[in-house]
């Protein structure tokens, strides 16, 4: 009996073993290849830097997949938000005011397409790439490529939660992704609005006849991508200190490679926030790696593309498949 | 249809008056009459496409009627939902089982149910406790090998009649519609489907228990209900016809036209 609990244990988890498998795998490969540079802590300061936004998105996507639909428009979510934070930000207002602008300008963009979807019926994947063009569009026109400095706010309070480095060393907002990264497991596994989802992208029909609201349920999953593409956009914004309009372009393939790299299926139903987070990890450390490897930055799209169609056939021969 | 008696009350549990639906210019149901009393056994009736799914579809809140109402003991029922259908204590085990097969047996039991506290946090422990009580007493599951963990997907469609059927038990209801629950079993599962219906009948509830296979529901019934072509063909009482004849009348019916 306990030997067929411990198997149901392992079966449940095997996707989640199978990714952080991958990512000490990977991080050994890139230690043998260059213990110089990966056994220092600076080269891990740096990834941190940058990782918590893509950690925090993969882990958001991971409901909006769950629940069958897919959204390319948040990388615009992020360049929009950004904007709005920036602008009520320079003009000296209170920034708390211009954060939640931005959490706001996030929710509504993930409702409009939600709406869109839902109500609509239009396909996610053609109205949410329609979604990413029209906001960048529209960026690109009020800011006319002209960027807007916040380095005269470098020293608020407001920035230092966000880019404080304890000790001078640990970047606190890696500290935010991972709480949120906490939150957002708990919402999938623990809480009802998680089940929902699953329930809603494993079978439509079935959600519906015991009642649960399916399209108001895909339209929240939007939602919360909006919000969380709305907090990397402010997050964007204080690192750099400046918002150029390209501010959030270049997220999607990145973001779409870890989760579908931290073993989320394409199909919906299931999914995993941990898995999502190891995967984005994955993601920001193939780069660093590949050039402290000593190959140069021309190999990194290929490593990428490399990882990813492996670890997608790990998946498939441990048993993720689409019907048990 | 008027003059059939009730069983215990005058006001049936639930009635629908002249009901029509019609899907992009199809009329799937003509003017629907029908009603079911309190502790009774109805089996509707019908061939493939006679218009039964689209009926209790509309009886469990899920398509509204295009035209007529909803009674739930003598009320009309306004807006009416699968919400509503559920606070009146309507649980229908669809013909699809409405069961998700990537999931857990305990996820499924609770599906749109979920045991939360105040924040809305699904309580897991308590739910697959309950599924575990469930499935030994109810279900009577004896292998070992299925647990509240084990994946929809992978059990047989005997076992996941059992898991919805349980599932409409468990939730306290006053009617249980059961839509082709006997379809594609095995003799020895239809019968666990038959005692299932008389079990509840002895704990005093409605169950309308629809079927194209007569001698599946003729057992089990107290009136039967034909419906064909989206129309209410003929209603019996069972002490009044003999399966005999009700077969010649079901092959009669099916042949005008």
């Amino acid at each position: 009996m306990n030997k067929i609990l411990f198997r149901n244990k392992i079966r449940q988890i095997k996707i989640e073993l199978g990714v952080s498998i991958a990512l000490i795998v990977l991080m050994s490969v890139f230690i043998i290849a260059n213990p110089r540079v990966f056994l220092d802590y600076r080269v891990y300061v740096s990834v941190f830097t940058v990782l918590p936004s893509l950690i925090i998105l993969t882990a958001s996507i991971v409901f909006v997949i769950a629940s069958g639909e897919i959204d390319l428009s948040f990388p615009s979510t992020i360049g929009m938000s950004a904007w709005f934070f920036s602008m009520i930000a320079a003009i000296g207002t209170n920034m708390i005011f211009g954060f939640i602008a931005a959490l706001a300008i996030g929710a509504f963009i993930g409702f409009i397409n939600g709406i869109i979807v839902t109500k609509l019926k239009l396909s996610s994947l053609v109205s949410t790439l329609g979604m990413l063009f029209l906001l960048r569009g529209l960026i690109h026109i009020v800011m006319k490529s002209n960027q807007i400095s916040l380095l005269n706010l470098r020293d608020s309070l407001f920035f230092k939660i966000f880019t404080y480095k304890i000790n001078g060393i640990f970047p606190v907002q890696m500290l935010w992704a991972i709480f949120i990264v906490i939150f957002l497991w708990v919402l999938f596994y623990k809480h009802k609005f998680g089940s929902y989802v699953m329930y809603v992208g494993d079978n439509l029909i079935s959600a519906k006849e015991m009642g649960i609201n399916v399209d108001w349920v895909k339209i929240k999953t939007f939602m919360l991508l909006g919000i969380f593409a709305g907090f990397c956009g402010v997050l964007s914004a204080i690192i750099n200190a400046y918002l150029w309009p390209t501010t959030g372009e270049g997220y999607l393939l990145l973001v779409l490679a870890a989760v579908f790299l931290g073993g989320t299926p394409t199909w919906g139903g299931i999914g995993t926030i941990y898995g999502a987070a190891i995967g984005a990890i994955m993601m920001g450390f193939i780069e660093t790696g590949i050039v402290g490897a000593g190959l140069t930055g021309y190999y990194t799209q290929f490593f990428y593309g490399l990882i990813i169609i492996l670890s997608l056939i790990c998946h498939r021969i441990a048993g993720l498949k689409k019907k048990y | 249809m008027n003059n059939v008696k009730m069983n215990n009350s005058s006001v049936p549990l639930l009635e629908v008056k002249n009901i029509s639906k019609s899907f992009e210019n199809v009329l799937a149901l003509k003017n629907i009459n029908f009603k079911i009393g309190e502790n009774e056994i109805v089996g509707l009736i019908g061939d493939n496409g006679a218009g039964k799914s689209t009926l209790i579809k509309i009886l469990s809140g899920v398509f509204g009627p295009d035209t007529g109402g909803i009674y739930w003991k003598g009320f009309l029922q306004k807006n009416y939902s699968v919400t509503k259908a559920k606070e009146n204590g309507i649980t229908t085990v669809f013909q699809d089982r409405a069961l998700t097969d990537q999931h857990s047996i305990w996820r499924n039991i609770f599906m749109g149910r979920e045991i939360t506290n105040f924040l809305g946090l699904v309580n897991i422990r308590m739910e697959k406790d309950e599924s575990l009580k469930l499935m030994k007493v109810k279900m009577k599951f004896t292998s070992k090998f299925i647990t509240p963990d084990t994946i929809i997907g992978n059990l047989s469609g005997g076992e996941r009649q059992g898991v919805a059927i349980s599932r409409a038990l468990y939730f306290d209801s006053n009617l249980i519609i059961l839509d082709e629950p006997t379809a594609g079993l095995s003799l020895v599962e239809t019968e666990k489907v038959l005692n299932f219906v008389k079990d509840i009948k002895s704990c005093g509830k409605s169950c309308i228990f629809i079927t194209h296979n007569l001698f599946h529901v003729y057992p089990v019934v107290e009136r039967i209900v034909i419906i064909d072509r989206g129309e209410i063909a003929c209603s019996y009482e069972k002490s009044k016809i003999s399966i005999e004849e009700l077969e010649n009348r079901m092959q009669e019916i099916c042949r005008i036209k």
